[in-house]
């Protein structure tokens, strides 16, 4: 018969304490993100698709050395380049040029393949990961076109 | 004659408009609630603080077809719906919201309002049974065995507030209230006692009554889809939403009624409507306070809670008051 009544006596005593807990929480401030209005900054190890470097100059710092586009194992990057003559010390000298960066997205699995292999520094992991559409012709980035549109 | 029609005609409109404000609003305010107790804002999209959400929700419930399952009970599928909602909109009648404002005051309302609140039962009974689905069927024999064991320590309860007011008319059991706080039957008077303890037991059996977490084994939803109303969609899952909402109500008013008082004013100030008013929406907001603090119950301990407990203690508090009310 104790039993019973301290049974029912530490039993109301724990309710009234979770009842505690939930009333101070109740006045406690809001923790949530109120995501499409607000956004927090994205991890420095966050990986979202891969965003060419520019140098001072705002020109891609890529030599078209096509490491990244051997290195990818899904065959997402295709790269393309033209000749540019230049000037240098009153001598003509012929420069390759980055003329076309295109990431095929719908295939990456942002293993990193390609940015390890860079050997100039030229490829780095995007923030962005508001990414959705229904058409799949949304996810092949012009990479390249992507750099000048920041540029501006 | 025309007058008596009027009157009864108004009281049903306002009666109908006060559940509906109350069953639509209540669900924004349990919303609200529960978000900030889990530390989130809730809705807050649709008008100033979300308040445009309750009726852009019944827009939509609106809008939506019934779909009535093959195999179902048609007559006991549609009629359940309106049960739950209908009692709680009749008990609404006999509520005196203060001196004057009651739409019939009847010399028996408080066995009136158990009567229908007792329909509420047969609701969750035609909804299980009539969805043809097992998991509605589960789900009310649990809220029926479940109704029925709560049912008695309530009635018990109210039984002693009718033996020391002597009246089962709500005006009179409020009227014996006033002049004070310290007349109110919650605290422990020369008749009984233990009123504080009876009036616990009251508020433990209208969450229970009202199918409410932490007793809400009717649709409990990690086990039983959503029980009752699984294959309720429509207005008729809303029916059953604002039933439960208005039954809340119902629920907290009897309590202010038989303990807290009513329309009477702890200090004697400005009694009237606007106290009942505070009363009953102070005691929904522990109602939501509660709802969002414990886990649900399992059925056992539903049960041993009722017939362990609050029936003996209920019995003992009847005896007791009977005895203090023979000797004084």
């Amino acid at each position: 018969m104790g039993g019973y009544f301290s049974d029912i006596l530490n039993g109301s005593k724990s309710l009234l304490i979770g009842m505690g807990i939930t009333f101070r929480e109740f006045f406690k401030p809001v923790v949530t993100v109120q995501y499409p209005y607000q956004t927090i900054k994205m991890s420095a190890r966050f990986r979202g698709h891969i965003e060419l470097i520019a140098d001072e100059e705002g020109k891609p710092k890529c030599v078209v050395c096509g490491m990244c586009e051997r290195a990818c194992p899904s065959g997402c990057i295709s790269l393309g380049s033209i000749s540019v003559e230049t000037e240098v010390d009153g001598k003509v000298k012929k420069k390759k040029v980055l003329s076309k960066y295109d990431l095929d997205f719908t295939k990456c699995s942002l293993c990193g393949q390609c940015v390890e292999n860079c050997n100039f520094g030229a490829i780095e992991f995007s923030k962005e990961y508001n990414l959705a559409s229904r058409n799949k012709e949304d996810f092949h980035f012009n990479l390249l076109k992507r750099l000048e549109e920041r540029n501006v | 004659m025309s007058l008596t029609v009027l009157n009864v005609l108004v009281a049903v409109v306002i009666a109908i408009g006060f559940a509906a404000l109350n069953a639509a609003y209540l669900v924004w305010a349990e919303r609200r609630g529960a978000a900030r107790i889990q530390r989130r804002p809730g809705p807050n999209i649709n008008g100033p603080f979300g308040l445009l959400q309750p009726p852009l929700d019944g827009i939509k419930l609106m809008t939506k077809q019934i779909m009535i399952p093959g195999g179902a009970d048609k007559i006991l599928f549609m009629v359940a719906p309106v049960l739950a909602m209908a009692p709680a909109i009749l008990s609404f009648v006999t509520i005196p919201f203060s001196d004057t404002i009651v739409a019939h005051n009847m010399d028996i309302g408080l066995l009136m309002i158990f009567a229908f609140a007792s329909m509420g039962a047969l609701a969750v009974l035609f909804a299980g049974w009539g969805s043809r689905n097992k998991y509605s069927v589960m789900a009310s024999v649990r809220a029926v065995s479940q109704n029925v064991s709560y049912e008695i320590p309530m009635l018990i309860t109210a039984i002693t507030v009718v033996m020391i007011t002597g009246s089962m008319d709500l005006k009179t059991i409020t009227a014996a209230q006033t002049g004070g706080f310290w007349n109110w039957n919650i605290f422990p008077s020369l008749h009984s006692p233990l009123m504080p303890l009876s009036f616990i037991l009251f508020f433990i059996c209208s969450l229970a009554e009202t199918n409410r977490a932490p007793f809400d084994l009717g649709e409990a939803e990690s086990e039983l889809v959503a029980g009752f109303h699984t294959e309720y969609g429509s207005m008729g899952f809303g029916l059953f939403f604002m039933g439960e909402y208005a039954n809340i109500v119902i629920g907290a008013s009897l309590t202010t009624i038989l303990f807290l008082g009513g329309w009477d004013c702890p200090f004697g100030l400005f009694p009237g409507v606007w106290w009942f008013l505070l009363k009953i929406y102070l005691l929904i907001a522990t109602f939501i306070w509660i709802r969002w603090t414990f886990p649900r119950t399992t059925i056992y301990g539903l049960l041993n809670l009722s017939w362990k407990i609050l029936i003996p203690l209920s019995l003992f508090n009847l005896l007791l008051t009977a005895g203090l009310l023979k000797v004084f």
